[in-house]
C-alpha cells in the first residue's frame, strides 16, 4: 500500500492506505479524528465537509492524491477551544438536535464566511443548501450564521 | 430508592421507577455492600457539592438528555451550572422504560424524576437538620445550600456522607410550578460543546481496542434469498480479515471502514426467490382493492354512517395516498458487539436498548444477565432505531468471528435495508344535512399493519353521532415499522385536508366549524376520547390569532390544520405565496399545548424540526419498489428538504400547569395538511397524494399568458 504524507490541522501524518481510500476514512479510521462524519459517501449531504487550503471539500470523495502538499482543516482544528465565531454562535443559538451533521454545517459556513464575510440571508441559504440536516435544524443554522456575521462586525 | 456512600466520597441516590410505585420497598440495610460500579443511578453528589445526573433514556435528538436531568435538578434544588449529565447505560434494575419512542420520555418520567430529585433533597435536608439538632421543617434549600432558621448554612456536599446513612423519607413535598427555577428556562443542549468541536459522541465514532469493521451484504430485494456467494474477490483485498456468511447475509470484516465497504462490493452473490417479488404498482392496486372491498376490521363505530349517507343533502368522498418512506437518519445504522463466552458487550445508537438486548439474548441463546449495553448519542432516530436488526447482526457476526465487531451500514444499505413507513391509503366519506356534518367514515388500507391504540378515537371521534373507522391490510415482504408519528404522520394530512375541502363545500368557516365540532365533545364520558376539546379549541384560536388568519397580506394564502397525537394538541397555519408560478410555503405558525414546557429552547427546536420534517416529506418523500428492490439508494435519488426550501417556523406554547406531554412527534402530522390547504387557497388545486411535488408540477401557473 502506498504511503502518503498529509497535513491535518497543522500537523503532518504519514499513513499507509490504499490509493482509493477517501480522505474521510483516513481521518476517521486512521487519524482518529471523528468529528468529520460519514453521511452519504457521494458528496451530497455535507456531513463530511473539511477545508482543503481553506476551501470547503467533501472528504468522502477526496483522495489523498488530491490533497498532497495541501493544508487540511477539520472541525477539530477549526479553533483550539471551540471559540471560532461560528462555534460560539452555534452554542448561543443552541442549534443542534441530534447534532450529527453540525460539524459539517459549521465547516461549510466557516469556508463561506471567509469568502463572503457579510452575506445576505439568501446568500447564506444558498451557501448552506448542500448540507442536509435530517432533524431540520435549518432555521437555527441560518440564525447562527447570521449571528456570527453580526458578532464579527461588532 | 437506594442510597450509597461512594468510595471516593459523596452520595449516590438511585431510584427505581417501577419499585417506587410499590409500597414497603426497603432501603438497603448495609449501604457499604452496594457496589457503586454496578449501580447506575440517577444522582451522584460529590463532597464538593458537584452533582452528576444520569439521564436514563436514549438521546436521538429529541433533547431528553438535557430535559430529564433538568427535572431532577429542579426538585433537587441545585444550580444547573453545577450539574454534569451522563448518559446512563441500559440498567433494568434501576430504571424502567429506557425507550425513545412515542414521544413519551418526559410524560412518563415527569413524576418519578421529580420524586427522585425531591427525595434526594429531603435526605440532604434531614442530614443537615440532624447535625444542627433542628426540625428539618425549619430548613430551606436554594441552589445546593441548606439554611436553618438561625441563618446557618451547609452545602449539599457537606452532608452527603451523613445523608447516605439516613432512611429514605417518604411523601416528600414537590415544588409548586411557581417555584420552578430550572424548568421553563432556556437550557442549551448538554452535549453542545462536544458537538460543535467534533468530539466522538455517536455510535459511528465508538472505538475499542481490537475492534474490526463489518459491512454486510444483504438480499438486494425483499423476498430474495442467498443462493451462493463467491468470496474470493473480497478475500483478495488487502486489509480484509474475514468473510462470514450468516443466514441470507454475508459480512466482510476489515481493519477499517473503507476496506470493509470495498470488500462487500467485491462479493459476487447469486440470489433466488420462490415467490413473485413486489412492486409499487402492485401495492397501489392492492391497497385500492382493499378500499373498494368489504373485508375490514372496524376500530370504532358510533351510530349508523350508512343511514347518515342515505339521508344526506351532500356527500363528499376522497381518497388519499402515501408512499413508503425510509427514515434516513443522518448517522447510518451501526452497532458494536463483543460476544465472548463470558459476556456480551454492546455499544451504539438504539431507541430500545432493553428489547434489543432481549432479542440478542434469544438469537444467541444466552442469558439476558450476561448482556451489558451502552447507548451512544444517536444521529437521529425517527423510529428506525426502535428496531435492533443492526445490533443483532453485530452480535451474530461477533459471535461467529469471535472478536469485537462494529457493523456499519453504508447509506445505500441504510436506505435499502429499511424498516419503512408503510404505504397507506385513506378513503374518507362524510355527509352533510341541513348544514351540519352528520356522518364520517374513515377507511384505511395499509401495508403490513394498521393504526393502533387510540388513533381511531382521535378527532372527529366523539364529535359526530355517526362515525366509523375501518381498516384493512396487505401482508408484504417489505419490512415496515414506526416512522416519526406512525399513521398520524399521513392520517392528519388526509383528515385535515378533507375537513378543509368539506368546510369549503359547505360554505362554512374553517375555524368556527372546528370549534363548534369540538364543543360537542365536551362532557363526553367516553374514556377512549383522550383529546381535550377545550385544549384543542384553545390552540386553534391561538393559531388563528398568531397567524393573522383571515387577514393575510396581499399575495399570501393561508391553510389551517389542527391535530392531537402523543397526548399533545397542535394547530398550524401555513402561509403560501406564488413564486415564479409555483406555490411556496414561506411561514408556518405552530401553536402547541404540551403542558408544562421543560426546556423552551429544546421544545422550539422540536417544533421547528417537526414542522419542516412534515413539510419536507409531504413535498418530496417518495420511495418505490420494483421487483422487491428499492428504487432509491442515496440522496441523488431520494430528495430530503434542504435549507433554501424551508418555511420560517414560528412556535408558540400554551402556558398552563398541566403535566408535560409529547413533543418529539406532534408538530409533524398537521404540517402537510396546513401546507396543502394553503396551496389550495393559492391555486385552487387540491392535493390528495404524497409527495406533493408530483402534482405541483401540474399546477405550475405561467407568470405570463402564453399566446399562440
Amino acid at each position: 500500500m502506498p504511503t502518503y504524507s498529509i497535513k491535518v490541522n497543522g500537523k503532518s501524518h504519514s499513513v499507509d492506505v490504499s490509493a482509493d481510500m477517501p480522505l474521510l476514512w483516513v481521518l476517521r479510521d486512521h487519524l482518529n479524528l471523528m468529528g468529520t462524519k460519514y453521511g452519504c459517501g457521494i458528496a451530497l449531504c455535507g456531513t463530511c465537509t473539511v477545508h482543503v487550503d481553506g476551501d470547503p471539500a467533501r472528504s468522502c470523495v477526496v483522495t489523498l492524491e488530491q490533497v498532497q502538499g495541501k493544508e487540511i482543516t477539520t472541525i477539530e482544528g477549526l479553533s483550539e477551544d471551540g471559540s471560532h465565531p461560528l462555534q460560539e454562535a452555534w452554542k448561543e443559538v443552541d442549534v443542534p438536535q441530534c447534532g450529527y451533521c453540525q460539524a459539517g454545517q459549521i465547516m461549510t459556513a466557516a469556508a463561506f464566511l471567509k469568502r463572503n464575510p457579510d452575506p445576505s440571508p439568501d446568500q447564506i441559504r444558498e451557501a448552506m443548501n448542500g448540507n442536509l440536516c435530517r432533524c431540520a435544524s435549518y432555521q437555527r443554522i441560518q440564525e447562527a450564521v447570521e449571528l456570527a456575521v453580526k458578532n464579527n462586525k461588532s | 430508592m437506594k442510597t450509597t456512600s461512594l468510595a471516593g466520597g459523596g452520595l449516590l441516590i438511585g431510584f427505581n421507577l417501577f419499585e417506587s410505585c410499590k409500597p414497603g420497598v426497603e432501603p438497603p440495610v448495609d449501604l457499604a455492600s452496594l457496589d457503586y460500579n454496578d449501580f447506575n443511578a440517577f444522582i451522584k453528589i460529590a463532597d464538593n457539592g458537584a452533582v452528576t445526573i444520569f439521564s436514563p433514556n436514549p438521546e436521538i435528538g429529541q433533547g431528553v438528555k438535557t430535559a430529564m436531568p433538568m427535572i431532577i435538578a429542579e426538585e433537587l434544588d441545585v444550580a444547573w451550572k453545577d450539574v454534569y449529565v451522563l448518559q446512563a447505560p441500559l440498567d433494568t434494575k434501576n430504571f424502567t422504560r429506557q425507550v425513545a419512542g412515542g414521544s413519551q420520555s418526559i410524560r412518563h418520567g415527569w413524576e418519578p424524576l421529580r420524586q427522585t430529585g425531591a427525595t434526594a433533597r429531603q435526605l440532604l435536608v434531614n442530614a443537615a437538620a440532624a447535625r444542627w439538632g433542628v426540625d428539618p421543617r425549619e430548613c430551606t434549600t436554594k441552589e445546593g445550600i441548606i439554611s436553618n432558621a438561625k441563618g446557618e448554612t451547609l452545602g449539599y456536599g457537606d452532608v452527603v456522607q451523613e445523608a447516605a446513612a439516613l432512611e429514605i423519607p417518604e411523601d416528600v413535598a414537590l415544588k409548586s410550578v411557581k417555584e420552578f427555577s430550572i424548568i421553563g428556562q432556556e437550557i442549551p443542549n448538554v452535549d453542545l460543546d462536544e458537538i460543535v468541536t467534533g468530539k466522538p459522541l455517536f455510535g459511528l465514532d465508538y472505538k475499542k481496542e481490537g475492534m474490526v469493521i463489518a459491512c454486510v451484504l444483504r438480499p438486494p430485494a425483499f423476498g430474495q434469498k442467498l443462493v451462493s456467494v463467491e468470496e474470493s474477490g473480497a478475500r483478495a483485498l488487502p486489509g480484509v480479515l474475514d468473510v462470514i456468511r450468516f443466514g441470507d447475509k454475508v459480512a466482510v470484516l476489515a481493519q477499517d471502514t473503507w476496506t470493509a465497504m470495498k470488500g462487500k462490493a467485491a462479493l459476487k452473490a447469486e440470489w433466488g426467490n420462490d415467490e413473485p417479488l413486489e412492486s409499487t404498482e402492485d401495492h397501489d392496486r392492492i391497497l385500492t382493492d382493499l378500499l373498494d372491498g368489504r373485508e375490514f376490521t372496524t376500530m370504532r363505530k358510533d351510530g349508523n354512517v350508512e343511514k347518515a349517507f342515505a339521508e344526506a343533502d351532500m356527500v363528499l368522498e376522497r381518497t388519499y395516498e402515501s408512499p413508503f418512506l425510509p427514515h434516513n437518519c443522518m448517522e447510518p445504522m451501526n452497532f458494536y458487539a463483543d460476544v465472548t463466552p463470558e459476556r456480551i458487550h454492546l455499544v451504539g445508537p438504539i431507541q430500545t436498548p432493553e428489547g434489543t438486548a432481549h432479542q440478542i439474548a434469544e438469537v444467541l441463546g444466552r442469558d439476558f444477565s450476561e448482556i451489558s449495553l451502552e447507548m451512544t448519542r444517536q444521529g437521529g432516530g425517527f423510529g428506525r432505531r426502535l428496531y435492533g436488526d443492526f445490533a443483532v447482526e453485530a452480535a451474530e457476526v461477533s459471535n461467529l468471528a469471535k472478536r469485537p465487531v462494529k457493523v456499519v451500514f453504508t447509506r445505500e444499505d441504510d436506505m435499502a435495508d429499511g424498516i419503512y413507513r408503510p404505504a397507506i391509503k385513506y378513503r374518507i366519506k362524510a355527509s352533510v344535512r341541513d348544514g351540519q356534518i352528520t356522518g364520517y367514515h374513515l377507511k384505511e388500507a395499509a401495508i403490513n399493519s394498521n393504526m393502533y391504540g387510540l388513533i381511531p378515537n382521535f378527532f372527529p371521534a366523539g364529535a359526530l353521532e355517526n362515525y366509523q373507522v375501518d381498516v384493512a391490510k396487505f401482508d408484504s415482504k417489505i419490512t415496515t415499522g414506526a416512522w416519526r408519528a406512525p399513521y398520524t404522520n399521513f392520517l392528519a394530512f388526509a383528515e385535515q385536508s378533507f375537513f378543509d375541502e368539506l368546510f369549503e363545500q359547505m360554505g362554512a368557516d374553517k375555524i368556527q366549524s372546528r370549534i363548534d365540532l369540538l364543543e360537542k365533545v365536551k362532557g363526553t364520558t367516553d374514556d377512549r376520547i383522550q383529546y381535550s376539546p377545550g385544549r384543542m379549541q384553545e390552540v386553534i384560536r391561538m393559531a388563528a390569532e398568531k397567524s393573522g388568519w383571515g387577514t393575510p397580506k396581499e399575495g399570501v394564502y393561508q391553510g389551517f390544520a389542527a391535530y392531537y397525537c402523543h397526548n399533545s394538541h397542535v394547530a398550524e397555519v401555513a402561509d403560501v405565496v406564488m413564486e415564479n408560478g409555483e406555490p411556496v410555503v414561506k411561514r408556518v405558525v405552530c401553536v402547541v399545548d404540551c403542558g408544562i414546557v421543560i426546556n423552551p429552547s429544546g421544545a422550539r427546536n422540536q417544533v421547528e424540526g417537526g414542522v419542516i420534517d412534515g413539510i419536507g416529506h409531504a413535498l418530496y418523500g417518495n420511495f418505490a419498489f420494483r421487483d422487491g428492490r428499492p428504487q432509491a439508494l442515496n440522496f441523488n435519488d431520494y430528495r430530503l428538504i434542504r435549507m433554501n426550501e424551508i418555511p420560517r417556523v414560528e412556535s408558540y406554547f400554551v402556558q398552563n400547569e398541566e403535566s408535560p406531554t409529547g413533543l418529539g412527534e406532534p408538530a409533524l402530522p398537521p404540517a402537510g395538511a396546513a401546507m396543502a390547504n394553503a396551496i389550495f387557497a393559492a391555486t385552487g388545486k387540491r392535493l390528495y397524494n404524497q409527495p406533493f411535488v408530483n402534482a405541483l408540477k401540474d399546477v405550475k401557473i405561467p407568470e405570463k399568458e402564453i399566446i399562440g
